[in-house]
């Protein structure tokens, strides 16, 4: 499990409003299934931008991108490898 | 599916949102949360002399949920200002659309919107009807 996996997690945990525990969740586990409505996934959104500085264009509001811990993780990385680090 | 085509295509969506989640990311995320989701205009019809009414913001979501319930984007990014709730007087409120929510109305051929939201102290919900 990666570091960045338990940070998603400790996010979701906090603004996800699942119906069971984040904890108890695997990385690929469909976080709608486990109870995450559309409004608490803006709401994971918007904290995850918080968190890692970045922040979600339009193209990425889709409901695929936080379908998971994994799917959440891989749209991080790919914010990344778009957005040049400034100063570099 | 119909094939006749004398019968108009039509289709409903609906959707509740919790007013207490709503007022939870007014206020952990306030002005970011608000621009992110609601048009100018709905965040003037949900402004009050005591401040955003979260029971009206709500009862938006849920409106705009409910209209992408209809359109049936696939895997597709919608953005929340192209779905936007317009109150007519204090009588009654309609849906219309822009960019690409409008283009999936088109697509599916579907012209006429109407919509109905309530809310109560801990929830709002919304019905949308197309053809």
């Amino acid at each position: 499990m990666t570091e960045e996996i338990e940070e998603i997690r400790r996010i979701i945990a906090e603004h996800g409003r699942l119906s069971v525990e984040a904890s108890e969740l695997t990385p690929d586990a469909d976080l709608y299934h486990a109870g995450m409505t559309s409004h608490a996934s803006v709401n994971v959104m918007l904290a995850l931008e918080d968190h890692f500085d970045i922040e979600f264009p339009d193209r990425m509001l889709k409901r695929s991108v936080f379908e998971s811990m994994s799917a959440i993780e891989e749209a991080l990385r790919e914010l990344r490898t778009e957005t040049p680090v400034s100063g570099a | 599916m119909c094939e006749d085509p004398n019968l108009m295509t039509m289709r409903v969506g609906i959707d509740m949102v919790s007013v207490d989640a709503v007022r939870q990311s007014v206020d952990e995320h306030g002005a970011r949360y608000l621009k992110r989701i609601y048009t100018a205009s709905e965040l003037r019809d949900c402004d009050a002399p005591q401040g955003i009414v979260p029971e009206r913001l709500a009862a938006r979501f849920a409106a705009k949920e409910a209209t992408l319930k209809v359109l049936r984007p696939m895997d597709e990014a919608i953005p929340w200002h192209t779905i936007e709730v317009v109150r007519h007087g204090p009588g009654w409120v309609t849906v219309e659309l822009s960019g690409r929510a409008a283009a999936l109305a088109a697509e599916a051929e579907l012209r006429n919107f109407e919509l109905s939201i309530s809310h109560e102290a801990d929830y709002a919900s919304a019905v949308v009807l197309a053809s």
